[in-house]
């Protein structure tokens, strides 16, 4: 019975797997292509002209891609640092202090993670305007930090991985809050904070609606604003569709080191787990 | 301890609101060289005003490349609300009415209404808004035109349609000898489209009567136009999946799609999408209602507007009038942007025909022909309400059997609602 069941669930598996990585296979593919090719060669059949692509995209307005894909790395990884940081600190002082309006604040971030940011884009770009802040790096990074659901997870992760002992017996021996914190929780937090790095380094890689209203000048566009013009020039030109797709190509490549990179913290995440149970 | 720390965070923050308020907002003296921020969207629109710059140090104007379409007039409205608006920008003349009723366009007709013989009167139209201001300079227009492949209407022994009644003989004529092409398409994805076949019927959905408003997205014109397609939809004459996908560029280079009803910068997206059909491919006025009366709508089309927030507008202005009426600045902007010119001059000066239309060497002169047929029109103040209502309604139609005449009703419904909810007044 069981052993019959056995093939089920991997099928299942094999068939999202397909499911999820075909599109990404769509994109290497279409990324060989030349425009000549893009929509009359067969989907599957690779093209001759990827290093040609890249060439133009690399050309394209004097390398303005480059400076978008750093402006995306920019935005995103110091983005997603601040935010472990600030998720790290507050997620701690949620679950290891008992202060008056704990209950409040939290459920206050709960409902924040219930609110799509597409939704806080347009209010928060009237309140940065009002302090002379907008199409600048620190409007996009700004909102970027406070993450609810990092928070969320934060404090979730620290009242499961530092012990309340461990904390009692520092203040015992007299180290002061911030010690504490700095040199006993925040360590012992590290699985989960890569956790929301991740998790934030992602959503705002990924993030449209936000810079797109807070942005002016193209100089300052993340890659995806910036594939988004080479896309919709109006209608009296085609769309860069070769351009676009190697784009698209190029900048999921740092998504794809980033995990792989990061995966190991994952997996030690859950053989500390296994060693405590 | 703990209040310390809520101390010291208070005083960061405090001071990253000082230091936000110190950086932010320099304004610009009166007299010194200013510095103009222009979104645009046309391609190597930055060529062209790098020229300007050239012999303007005093007013420099910056670029900055923006996504085309209603998301940027959305933008827009929020860098105006915000109070940081770019000084110049480009806009569609559907996107005008919406604008101005909000505010965000600066009445520049000091600076440029002695421009105005340059433009058809019916381009002018539309950026004065029937009135006495005028919020922005034309810059290119769309008059529609029907391009078709002339290697596969020689093939099939087809002739080009002069009449809707012959189109939709030809597109009876083409199934019948290859089932597997089609003359053209209905697309529920683009209202643009289907507003400039309207205004080739000689519809108008929007008036202003007094003070009210009077929307006629219902009207007679615009029924004759959805029944006509309905029909062609029923017995299968035509395709009905929508332009601009993967799918319709495969159908134009497969030679699945053999006729494009389009403007004229067609030839644009024809090179970009099916590069190995140059030189197949001709151009003919669009099918009539009338023969006698030929006529023609725009699909597409922009102008260069400056915004009410500036605080350089007459300089400002000087660039957006000669951006689009200097006879150098014009030529560029076709030669560069690849933009059909709004100023007539411009229009009839242009004698090369375009690189894919080489085989149609009066391919400019016929076009300019065409343009003097443009009818007028005026748009509302949430043009963009009605076009996401066509989206819907005709995509609806189109999967539930395709009698588009219903989704009239809807779009009617959808623009009046919206205006009256805005505080429009409008009358029946």
């Amino acid at each position: 019975m069981r052993a019959r069941l056995g093939g089920l669930p991997t099928f299942v598996l094999l068939l999202g797997a397909a499911y999820c990585l075909f599109p990404v296979a769509w994109v290497l593919i279409a990324a060989t292509k030349s425009t000549g090719e893009l929509f009359s060669t067969s989907t599957l059949s690779v093209g001759s002209s990827l290093v040609a692509n890249l060439g133009e995209l690399h050309g394209y307005r004097g390398g303005v891609f480059w400076q978008w894909v750093a402006n995306s790395a920019l935005y995103a990884g110091v983005g997603a640092l601040l935010s472990a940081a600030l998720s790290g600190v507050t997620g701690y002082a949620l679950a290891k202090y008992a202060f008056r309006g704990r209950a409040l604040i939290f459920n206050a971030l709960i409902a924040g993670v219930l609110v799509p940011a597409v939704v806080l884009a347009i209010p928060q770009y009237l309140l940065l305007s009002k302090v002379g802040l907008t199409d600048t790096y620190l409007s996009v990074l700004l909102p970027s930090v406070i993450s609810p659901y990092g928070i969320y997870l934060a404090r979730i992760y620290a009242a499961a991985s530092v012990p309340e002992d461990v904390v009692e017996a520092a203040r015992t021996d007299g180290a002061s809050e911030v010690r504490i914190l700095g040199s006993i929780a925040l360590p012992m937090m590290v699985p989960g904070l890569v956790t929301v790095f991740l998790f934030q380094f992602v959503s705002i890689w990924n993030n449209f609606m936000l810079p797109y209203i807070m942005l002016a000048d193209d100089g300052k566009f993340p890659v995806t604003l910036g594939l988004y013009t080479m896309l919709k020039q109006g209608n009296t030109t085609p769309a860069l569709y070769t351009l676009v797709v190697t784009g698209s190509l190029v900048s999921v490549l740092p998504l794809i080191a980033l995990f792989l990179t990061l995966q190991r913290y994952w997996r030690i995440d859950l053989l500390s787990g296994a060693v405590k149970a | 301890m703990r209040l310390d720390i809520a101390k010291k965070a208070l005083a960061l923050g405090l001071g990253l609101a000082l230091l936000a308020g110190c950086g932010g907002g320099t304004e610009q003296t009166a007299d010194g060289p200013v510095e103009l921020s222009f979104w645009a969207w046309a391609p190597d629109i930055d060529k062209v005003v790098d020229k300007w710059n050239a012999s303007h140090p005093d007013a420099k104007v910056v670029v900055s490349k923006q996504a085309q379409g209603d998301d940027l007039v959305t933008k827009l409205l929020t860098s105006a609300k915000g109070g940081n608006p770019p000084d110049l920008a480009q806009v569609e003349f559907q996107a005008l009415p919406t604008l101005v009723s909000n505010d965000v366009l600066a009445d520049i007709s000091e600076g440029a209404a002695a421009v105005k013989d340059k433009f058809a009167p019916g381009i002018w139209d539309q950026v004065t808004l029937g009135g006495s201001g005028v919020y922005a300079v034309p810059q290119d227009s769309g008059p529609m035109m029907f391009y078709y492949r002339a290697d596969l209407f020689e093939q099939y022994g087809l002739k080009v349609p002069t009449t809707w009644d012959e189109y939709a003989q030809t597109a009876r004529d083409l199934r019948a000898k290859a089932p597997d092409r089609f003359l053209g398409t209905f697309s529920a994805n683009d209202p643009g489209w289907f507003a400039g076949l309207v205004q080739q019927a000689g519809g108008s959905w929007w008036s202003v009567d007094g003070d009210a408003w009077k929307v006629s997205v219902d009207d007679a014109a615009t029924r004759k136009v959805a029944q006509y397609w309905s029909g062609l939809i029923a017995e299968g004459s035509i395709d009905k999946s929508p332009m601009y996908t993967p799918e319709w560029n495969k159908a134009l280079n497969d030679g699945v799609q053999i006729g494009w009803l389009s403007a004229v910068w067609a030839p644009g997206v024809l090179k970009g999408n099916a590069e190995g059909t140059a030189g197949k491919w001709a151009m003919a006025p669009m099918p009539q209602w009338d023969a006698a009366k030929p006529r023609t709508g725009n699909w597409g089309g922009s102008t260069t507007a400056v915004t009410a927030g500036s605080k350089k507008q007459k300089a400002a202005t000087e660039f957006a009038v000669w951006l689009n009426t200097d006879p150098a600045a014009v030529e560029l902007l076709v030669k560069e942007s690849g933009i059909y010119p709004a100023a007539t001059s411009a229009q009839e000066a242009q004698s090369q025909p375009p690189s894919f239309f080489a085989n149609q060497p009066d391919f400019y002169s016929q076009a300019a022909k065409i343009a003097a047929t443009s009818s007028g029109f005026t748009w509302g103040p949430n043009v963009n309400v009605t076009y996401t209502a066509y989206k819907n309604a005709m995509g609806e139609a189109i999967s539930s059997g395709g009698d588009l005449v219903p989704a009239l009703a809807k779009m009617q419904a959808a623009t009046v609602d919206d205006m009256k909810a805005n505080g429009f007044t409008v009358g029946g």
